[in-house]
């Protein structure tokens, strides 16, 4: 694949990825656990790009860790999830503008802490009309709303498809056929790669024990994330396209997806967050450690508050609810291409280019 | 040992050891209602012993079943043993543990272990053995909990040093732990400590000098302390004292545990040479698979006991990537310059080679091919292509011991035999004993065979003896 001028950082991390993947490429006793491995024996020899590619497939499940016969003290030391959660996260860094953008936020909680009181002071300045009316539109009107929010959505998405354009380009991705993107889909919309090969899952809370459990709650957050995302998104149809604006009854579309989706989302990310607390930081982006639970946290949070907006509504909390609602899904916007939101995008991208791969398809 | 717990108690069943076998006479005992202690000589991180190294078991099957393919009958796989044994077995115990591997395959998934299809570049194996996701550390790990669910007790850097008998009993061991000798009590005793190929002195005085040479493919912890302690107290042995099963490996390979990845697969595609740069066998006898296992000799028996497999770029791709890169260079010159080989015998040896090869057009890499040299002393049968293409490649190869064949002896319900009949209460399981049917050779995943069978036998027996 295309070799990359790479900055200094990745260099070295990626340098150690590839000779920890040359030992794997040596020995193959973790084939059956993901997708990583068998991606390995398809090569001799290894480029700084391809481990790029690599570590986007890896899905940290942690498995290969506890099977290997070479991790530390063994003079070999070993630790793959580790060493390609070093390259993944270095990987989203580099191709994200404005740079080092990514990198502050990732390492440091109290950038995303910044960034949602700033959202509520502003949020709290620009509400208006009746404080105690118990009615959304009261409080925010719904231009003021895509005014503010249209921005802070599209704008993240812009930079995230320029970063996967030049990801696409570094791993060597080419045009991709409806094949292709019908299996990148169903392993990730099963999260196979997290099912340890044969659905026993991960070994990520319990050590060596395997457990199914951060596949589901990985399966929750996701489809909850989506159901939310189909429910805004209807709504905007709605409004616009119907002249039907909310409040909406609780047998309407938006909320039959909504509510289950937050639901979902706020149980999926309760869980998450008690599995990552008994997890080892060692096998994982420990650097990127705060970064990661500030995300988790904004995600459940901006779930959670949702629900509860729909609960209060018709009752004199609604202001303060929506605010920190709002404020909630204003962070997770402004900082999904630079928090850990954007691994799936990228996790996507990997799954694509891995089908591209076993086609036969793709420029080395 | 922080508390005397372990010292006070009287176990039912006290194993020593802690890998496979160890493992499945442990979960077998304690199933049983027995009260169990494993006594593990490594720290946790390097538990399970030699198990941790492997990565399938050798398994009769009388159709498709599971992983494994087609079928594999009792007497092919005693015939494939025979074979490797040149005939250096115990029929009785071999057909046992044959007829046992299937039956403990099922056991062994009820227990935790899961299986893969065939590792890519293994493919031939796929009928005869079954693969463990993750290698053998994962299932030793699954054995470990599979252990912990049942109340067994593991003490861990617990350096079992004398089997305490009493006449034909056995009555408790001593074991270093913490800088201290304990005594642990037991009703019954399981020996599943491996064989003593880490003790490089004692590889010395069986072998001769030139096993200090050699590098030990697995655990440092196999010191054969406790199958020396039985053989003093009069414990019947089996297997060559002298011998040790070993692989031609890469010579850069740390001195323990360096496992799969230091395996060489380059030997059939190169010309070996000593350090003198001549060869010394034929490098095409047969695949590799089945010629692996002599070339640990073949090499051992060389000076200083090192050899150099040498390649040139059109053999690179031929084989599975190994752990250190090649020594690479753009001339045969250079080569034996960055090897400190003699230069101009090693271009002679292989001037003399290319110029004995003859026609390549039937070459095949993963088959008899009979492309082969003519007129030389030592010729090479099959894959014989001149070394010519540059750039050169070389990799330095070195014995490496993967297990030692002496044993203690055991009758068919794993209980180790003295000159007058057997002990009360001791059985034995694993390496330890698999010199009973593996006196020669080696069948690739019948160590774990034996070590699932007979540790499951041990188990059995000895829970049997405390429950009467």
């Amino acid at each position: 694949m295309s070799t990359l001028e790479l900055n200094g950082l990745l260099r070295a991390s990626a340098e150690e990825a590839r000779r920890q993947i040359e030992i794997c490429n040596a020995c193959r006793y973790c084939e059956g656990f993901c997708s990583v491995f068998p991606a390995v024996t398809r090569q001799r020899t290894f480029s700084l790009s391809d481990m790029t590619q690599l570590a986007n497939l890896c899905h940290n499940c942690q498995g290969c860790y506890h099977a290997c016969q070479y991790t530390a003290p063994h003079e070999f030391n070993l630790n793959l999830p580790a060493a390609l959660a070093g390259v993944r996260t270095e990987s989203w860094e580099r191709w994200m503008w404005p740079r080092g953008v990514a990198a502050w936020v990732q390492r440091k909680p109290a950038a995303s802490a910044g960034v949602l009181i700033v959202a509520l002071f502003v949020l709290g300045a620009l509400a208006s009309g009746d404080a105690a009316s118990g009615v959304f539109y009261q409080h925010f009107s719904h231009n003021l709303l895509v005014a503010v929010f249209a921005p802070l959505f599209l704008l993240p998405l812009l930079a995230i498809a320029m970063a996967l354009r030049n990801y696409w380009k570094e791993v060597g991705g080419v045009c991709a056929t409806v094949a292709e993107w019908r299996m990148a889909l169903s392993q990730a919309g099963r999260m196979r790669n997290l099912s340890g090969g044969q659905d026993q899952g991960c070994q990520y809370e319990k050590g060596d024990r395997y457990s199914q459990a951060r596949r589901h709650a990985h399966h929750a957050v996701m489809y909850g994330f989506l159901l939310c995302f189909a429910s805004t998104s209807v709504a905007t149809l709605m409004h616009y396209v119907w002249q039907l604006p909310a409040p909406y009854a609780w047998w309407s579309l938006p909320k039959l997806l909504g509510v289950p989706g937050g639901v979902l989302l706020t149980v999926g990310g309760v869980m998450l967050m008690r599995l990552k607390s008994r997890s080892d930081p060692a096998l994982n982006s420990a650097t990127r450690w705060g970064g990661d639970w500030a995300f988790l946290l904004t995600l459940t949070l901006t779930a959670a508050s949702g629900l509860l907006l729909y609960a209060v509504s018709g009752t004199s909390a609604v202001r303060i609810t929506l605010v920190f609602h709002l404020a909630c899904v204003a962070t997770l916007f402004v900082l999904t291409p630079y928090s850990k939101m954007v691994h799936g995008f990228f996790r996507l991208a990997a799954l694509l280019r891995e089908a591209q791969a076993q086609a036969g398809r793709g420029r080395s | 040992m922080t508390t005397n717990n372990e010292q006070d108690t009287l176990w039912d069943v006290v194993v020593v050891g802690g890998g496979n076998a160890a493992l499945c006479a442990a979960i077998t005992a304690a199933e049983q209602g027995a009260r169990v202690i494993i006594l593990e000589g490594a720290p946790p991180t390097y538990r399970g012993g030699n198990s941790r190294h492997t990565r399938n078991f050798r398994c009769m099957h009388v159709g498709p079943k599971d992983v494994l393919e087609e079928a594999y009958l009792e007497e092919e796989y005693y015939q494939d043993l025979l074979k490797v044994t040149k005939g250096k077995t115990d029929e009785a115990l071999a057909r046992l543990c044959i007829r046992e591997s299937e039956p403990s395959f099922d056991w062994m998934k009820a227990h935790g272990v899961l299986f893969q299809p065939s590792l890519s570049g293994t493919l031939s194996l796929s009928r005869t053995n079954a693969f463990f996701l993750g290698g053998g550390k994962a299932l030793v790990n699954a054995y470990y909990n599979t252990a912990a669910d049942l109340g067994v007790e593991v003490l861990y850097e617990a350096q079992v040093k004398h089997i305490a008998l009493k006449g034909q009993r056995f009555e408790h061991v001593v074991v270093t732990h913490g800088g201290q000798d304990w005594t642990v009590k037991g009703r019954a005793v399981v020996l599943a400590s491996g064989g003593f190929e880490s003790d490089i002195d004692w590889l010395a005085r069986a072998w001769g000098p030139a096993a200090r040479n050699f590098l030990i493919r697995g655990t440092p912890y196999n010191m054969g302390v406790v199958l020396k302690d039985m053989l003093d107290q009069g414990a019947l042995s089996v297997g060559d004292p002298t011998q040790c099963h070993a692989v031609a490996i890469d010579g850069r390979a740390p001195k323990f545990d360096g496992g799969i990845v230091t395996r060489l697969d380059c030997v059939p595609f190169s010309v070996v040479v000593n350090e003198n740069a001549e060869r010394f066998y034929d490098e095409g006898e047969d695949v590799w698979p089945k010629r692996y296992a002599i070339w640990g000799r073949l090499v051992a028996a060389q000076p200083n006991q090192v050899g150099y497999s040498i390649i040139d770029s059109k053999a690179q791709a031929l084989f599975m990537p190994s752990v250190f890169p090649p020594v690479v260079a753009d001339t045969l010159e250079d080569l034996a310059k960055q090897l400190g080989l003699p230069a101009e015998r090693l271009q002679q040896t292989v001037a003399e080679f290319n110029a004995a090869c003859g026609p390549a057009d039937g070459f095949h890499p993963t088959q008899l091919d009979g492309v082969r040299t003519q007129g030389l002393a030592i010729e090479k049968t099959n894959w014989a292509r001149p070394i010519d293409t540059a750039p050169f490649m070389a990799y330095q190869l070195r014995p490496g011991v993967t297990f030692t064949y002496l044993g203690l002896k055991v009758s068919e319900s794993s209980r180790v035999q003295h000159q007058h009949g057997e002990y009360e209460n001791v059985w034995a399981a694993g390496e330890i004993m698999a010199g009973s049917i593996l006196g020669e050779g080696y069948l690739a995943g019948f160590g774990m065979t034996i070590g699932t069978v007979f540790g499951r036998i041990a188990g059995r027996e000895a829970a049997r003896h405390v429950n009467a």
